[in-house]
């Protein structure tokens, strides 16, 4: 046969010249390798052999190359952005697992088995039957009080987590109140501190006892780590400043949720701005569904 | 090596693998729950199972100990050609350990992990004659409540999570369904 016979009889059978979902098996096993024992010590950092993706480091290569070693070809596979399945990283991760994977994608976190995120948890919640895999920039919750990866390493291993308090103190003392907003710190069953990636601290409770297999992957920084469905997830706080999970006050302008979590848009240069929710799927769910919120047009009218 | 050897493997190595990895890895995440999976026909003794859970995750990185009956030339052979990895009798050399329960106790001398490192621990794969959801108490992550598994003995597998996060970790064998059992998890007798 002639290589372009082959080519046709390739693209005919809808077929791409990749091995499914991209990833060579040897580097397969060794990222499933890594997936189980990071779910054997939940919350721990397993290093991982991350390799080069056909996008930048920072644009998720660390969730895609997970949700690479996950993916069967039953799966349908939904990718958010900050909760929005329409921006460019989404769609782009989307289109590569169409092509490598032949998966077929959706943007419904109900009809998805496996979620690759971006610094959201989505707010329909989460059944037994999915995987949420996070993509995550700094792994390491402790890497901003200490530069030393030998260090932190020990502090991991002694469970030596006073430094991460005393931040958490520090923020109290100067803004009366614990200022972080995301990427709040997390102690994993009682043992590990863990960085739960950029989400908001509104995502936090979401974290815990939640019935999905919960997967994080860092791709520059190469590590990988995991939380088992029904994981004691705690918010690191104090008994007299205890942890809030704080969103807008405001409800979403498109759909009037006033459960989800809202981003704000700047509509004018005069300050003019409004709320509407961060997941996409569900203020557009809500929409359909017939809620309208202060600034919203019924669905159908233009 | 025999001409038996050669066959046996996954059909259609990359789907049959994600397949095979989905069905391991919903077992090693939900200790008590019990997985069928397909596609490995490996010579006797070795399960459906672990044939299986040896073609996802061995290759020539991971040093893999056979213990007891499981340390035949048919298996040896098997594996090698299958996946590359090295057959190694120094137990505390191998990432994997495949083998019968009796075999392949008592657990010292396989690869912990170390406090810096929990990760660099062993698997042991375990052949069972039995399987089922009743028996020792399991509780901890991955658990709703408490799950119940037919285990072949308790104190093995407290002393193993009393030393968390070191410790094995166990994908347990019989016919053509498996079950996990991290280190994660606490084990009382039922």
């Amino acid at each position: 046969m002639l290589e372009r016979d082959v080519f046709m009889k390739f693209e005919s059978e809808n077929v791409t010249a990749y091995n499914f979902a991209y990833l060579d098996e040897q580097t397969k096993r060794m990222i499933r390798r890594a997936i189980l024992k990071a779910l054997a010590i939940p919350g721990y950092q397993v290093p991982f052999a991350s390799r080069e993706m056909p996008m930048p480091y920072g644009w998720g290569t660390g969730g895609v190359q997970v949700s690479a070693a996950c993916l069967m070809p039953e799966d349908t596979l939904k990718v958010i952005d900050q909760g929005a399945d329409d921006t460019t990283n989404a769609v782009s991760i989307r289109k590569f697992f169409e092509k490598t994977a032949g998966v077929a994608t959706t943007e419904e976190t109900a009809r998805a088995s496996v979620i690759q995120t971006r610094h959201r948890i989505p707010e329909t919640p989460l059944t037994d039957e999915q995987i949420l895999v996070y993509q995550v920039p700094i792994p390491e919750p402790l890497r901003f009080l200490e530069p030393s990866e030998v260090e932190t390493r020990k502090m991991h291993a002694l469970e030596e987590y006073g430094l991460m308090h005393v931040k958490l103190y520090e923020d109290i003392s100067r803004h009366g109140a614990i200022a972080t907003a995301y990427a709040y710190p997390v102690k994993v069953a009682g043992r590990y501190v863990m960085d739960p990636s950029p989400i908001p601290k509104f995502d936090n409770p979401k974290l815990g006892d939640c019935p999905a297999i919960q997967i994080f992957g860092a791709g520059r920084e190469q590590r990988i780590y995991a939380l088992p469905p029904w994981t004691q997830v705690v918010s690191l706080d104090f008994e007299d400043h205890p942890f809030e999970a704080s969103k807008a006050e405001a409800d979403c302008a498109l759909c009037g949720a006033g459960d989800s979590y809202l981003d704000e848009v700047i509509v004018d240069d005069e300050g003019g701005r409004m709320f509407v929710c961060s997941d996409t799927d569900y203020c557009r769910a809500r929409r359909a569904a017939g809620h309208v919120g202060a600034q919203g047009a019924p669905e159908g009218v233009a | 090596m025999e001409a038996a050897a050669l066959g046996g493997g996954f059909g259609d190595a990359p789907v049959d693998s994600a397949r095979a990895f989905r069905a391991v890895m919903r077992a090693m995440a939900r200790p008590g729950t019990v997985e069928a999976v397909a596609g490995a026909a490996p010579p006797a003794p070795m399960s459906v199972a672990a044939g299986v859970a040896v073609l996802v995750l061995c290759d020539t990185g991971t040093p893999v100990h056979l213990a007891g009956g499981h340390d035949t030339r048919a298996l040896r052979d098997w594996i090698g050609f299958h996946t590359g990895a090295p057959v190694v009798a120094d137990r505390g050399a191998a990432m994997f350990a495949l083998g019968r329960w009796e075999a392949l106790s008592p657990l010292d001398g396989y690869a912990v992990g170390e406090p810096e490192f929990p990760d660099r621990s062993a698997t042991l794969i375990v052949e069972m004659d039995r399987l089922e959801p009743y028996g020792a108490r399991l509780t901890g992550p991955g658990i709703k409540g408490s799950a119940a598994l037919s285990l072949p003995e308790v104190a093995a597998f407290q002393g193993n999570a009393a030393r968390f996060p070191l410790g094995l970790d166990f994908l347990l064998c019989c016919g053509d369904r498996l079950a996990g059992l991290p280190r994660s998890t606490r084990v009382e007798a039922g």
